[in-house]
C-alpha cells in the first residue's frame, strides 16, 4: 500500500505529460506527430505482426554478447590491475585515454573492421561497457580495508584462500556496481549502433519507421519500449545487489 | 617461566613533514610463556606501533623480536592480533569466519572445531549468521573465537574492548579470563584503560609519551577473580595512574 503511495506522484507526472502531449497534438492538428493513442495502436500492430519480439530479441542478444564479453575481460583484468601495482601503472593511463571516447566515435572503425553485420554493434557495446567495469573492479580492489588483508596475512592462508575468501568477496559489490553501469551504457549504445545499417533491433525499428513513411507512432513506441527494457535491466542488476554474497556491503 | 617473546632494543621512526619522527625509542622486555602482559600508555605514544612490530606487521628500524628464541619478521598464525576495529570478514558467516584460519588443515573437522569455539564464546546458534546481523559485543566474541580456533601460542590484543560499552567490555573481559584459565595462551594487551589492565594482566608495563620507552613495570599479584574495588587493586591503580601523570 505504501509502495503504491510512493509511485503515485511519479504516475501522476507521467499522466500529466501524456495529457499535455495529447492536448498539444489535438490543438495543433499535427498530421505527422502522433497522439499517445496512436502510439498504443502502433505498438499493438507491431505485437500482432510479430516483428516487435524479433527487434527486442536482436537488441538483447547483441547487448548480451557484447556485455558478456566485456564482463569476461573486465573482471579478471580489473582484479589483476587492482592487485598488481605494475599492471596498474602500465595499463591504467591507456584505459584512462580510451575511456572518455564515446562509443559513437568508434562507429566508423567498427564498420571498417567488422562490416555492418552483428559484429559491429557487439563490438561497440563491448567497448562502451568494458571500461567502466575495469575501473570499478580496480576501485574495488584498492578500497579493500587493510584490516581484512592483515587478518588474512595473520592467519597465513594460501594465495588461493586469500583470493577466494577475501579479495573476491570484498570486491564483488564494486564489480556489481560496475556491471550495472556497464549494462546501462550497453543498452544506450545498442540502439545507436543499430541505427547504422542492420535489419533488426529496436534502433533499426526506429530508423526504419521514420524512413519508411514517417511512422512517428512507431518511432515513439520504440523509444518507450527501449526505456522500459532499460528500466527492467537495471532492476535485474538491483536484484543481484540484494544477493547474500554482497548484501553485507549494503546492510548498514 | 620459559621466555616466549623477547623484545630487544626496538627502535622505530616514521617520516613526517618535520623530518624523521621517532616513535619507539629503545624498548626491551620479555614475556614469559603463558604470561599476560598489559601495556598501558598515553594516547598516541606509539603503543599500536609497538604492537604491530611485535606481531610482525611492521619492521623495526633497529632491534629484533624473538619468539621462542628465533627472530620473527612476518606475522603468522602462532600469534593472532585482535584489534580495536575488528577484522571479522563481513562477507563470511560466523562459522566461515572461524574456519578461515583453519584452511590448509585438510584432516581437521573444521566446522566442528569452529562450532566448538563459537559455543565457548557464547555464539551458539549464530554460526550461520552474518556479521552485520550481530551486535558489537557478539562481533568481538566472533573475533576472539576466530583467533582461538587456530590455537595460537600468543594473542596480541590492541585495545580490543575499547569500542564496546563499559558493561559489555567487562563481560567479555571476564569471558576471556575464563577461557585463558582453560587454554594456555601468552597474551600481550595494549590498552589505555588502567582498570582493564589490572583486571586481566599478570604484569603491567607503563609506556612514556612519544618517543616511547618503558617507564615502569608493575607485577599484579592479586589472585583471580579480581575485584577492582579491593584496596590492593585501588592502590595499584593509583600507582599506575601516577606513572601516567594523573593524580587523583
Amino acid at each position: 500500500m505504501s509502495k503504491l503511495k510512493q509511485t503515485l506522484p511519479a504516475l501522476a507526472v507521467i499522466a500529466v505529460l501524456l495529457a499535455a502531449w495529447w492536448g498539444t497534438v489535438a490543438a495543433t492538428r499535427s498530421v505527422i506527430f502522433p497522439t499517445p493513442w496512436q502510439v498504443v495502436t502502433g505498438t499493438i500492430e507491431l505485437v500482432k505482426d510479430g516483428t516487435l519480439w524479433g527487434h527486442i530479441g536482436s537488441s538483447l542478444m547483441r547487448v548480451g554478447l557484447g556485455f558478456g564479453l566485456a564482463v569476461i575481460l573486465a573482471v579478471p583484468l580489473g582484479l589483476w590491475m587492482g592487485w598488481v601495482k605494475g599492471a596498474y601503472v602500465t595499463l591504467n593511463p591507456l584505459f584512462q585515454i580510451l575511456r572518455p571516447i564515446s562509443p559513437i566515435a568508434w562507429i566508423p572503425i567498427a564498420i571498417l573492421w567488422f562490416g555492418v553485420g552483428n559484429a559491429s554493434p557487439i563490438f561497440l557495446i563491448f567497448i562502451s561497457s568494458v571500461f567502466p567495469m575495469i575501473v570499478q573492479t580496480i576501485v574495488g580492489v584498492h578500497t579493500i580495508e587493510r584490516r581484512y588483508l592483515r587478518a588474512a596475512e595473520n592467519f597465513g592462508v594460501s594465495r588461493y584462500t586469500l583470493f577466494r575468501q577475501v579479495v573476491i568477496p570484498a570486491v564483488l559489490p564494486q564489480v556489481l556496481v560496475g556491471m550495472r553501469i556497464g549494462l546501462g551504457v550497453a543498452w544506450l549504445v545498442v540502439v545507436a549502433a543499430e541505427m547504422i545499417a542492420l535489419r533488426s533491433g529496436l534502433g533499426y525499428l526506429i530508423m526504419d519507421s521514420r524512413n519508411a513513411g514517417n511512422r512517428y507512432d512507431l518511432v515513439i513506441a520504440g523509444m518507450i519500449i527501449i526505456g522500459l527494457i532499460g528500466l527492467m535491466l537495471d532492476g535485474g542488476m538491483r536484484v543481484l545487489e540484494s544477493h547474500k554474497l554482497v548484501r553485507w556491503r549494503y546492510a548498514h | 617461566m620459559r621466555t616466549k617473546i623477547e623484545i630487544k632494543n626496538i627502535k622505530k621512526s616514521f617520516a613526517s613533514d618535520q623530518g624523521l619522527l621517532p616513535v619507539v625509542e629503545g624498548i626491551d622486555f620479555s614475556v614469559g610463556d603463558g604470561e599476560f602482559v598489559a601495556i598501558v600508555g598515553p594516547s598516541g605514544c606509539g603503543k599500536s606501533t609497538l604492537m604491530n612490530i611485535v606481531a610482525g606487521f611492521v619492521q623495526p628500524d633497529e632491534g629484533a623480536v624473538l619468539i621462542d628464541g628465533t627472530a620473527r619478521t612476518k606475522p603468522n598464525s602462532k600469534g593472532i592480533l585482535i584489534s580495536q576495529h575488528g577484522s571479522v570478514f563481513p562477507w563470511l558467516t560466523v562459522q566461515e569466519n572461524l574456519m578461515f584460519g583453519l584452511n590448509g588443515h585438510a584432516q581437521l573437522d573444521k566446522s566442528g572445531l569452529a562450532d566448538h569455539y563459537a559455543a565457548i564464546v557464547g555464539l551458539k546458534g549464530f554460526e550461520q549468521s552474518y556479521p552485520h546481523e550481530l551486535s558489537g559485543g557478539m562481533l568481538k566474541r566472533a573475533e576472539i573465537a576466530r583467533a582461538l580456533v587456530v590455537k595460537p601460542d600468543i594473542l596480541y590484543m590492541d585495545e580490543p574492548f575499547s569500542a564496546l560499552d563499559a558493561l559489555m567490555s567487562l563481560r567479555i573481559r571476564n569471558e576471556v579470563l575464563r577461557i585463558l584459565a582453560e587454554e594456555r595462551h601468552t597474551v600481550m594487551l595494549i590498552t589505555h584503560d588502567v582498570e582493564e589492565a589490572i583486571h586481566m594482566a599478570d604484569r603491567i608495563l607503563v609506556l612514556s609519551p612519544r618517543p616511547t620507552r618503558i617507564q615502569a613495570s608493575f607485577d599484579v599479584r592479586i589472585p583471580h577473580p579480581r575485584k577492582l574495588t579491593s584496596p590492593e587493586a585501588q592502590e595499584l591503580r593509583a600507582a599506575v595512574l601516577r606513572e601516567l601523570g594523573v593524580e587523583e
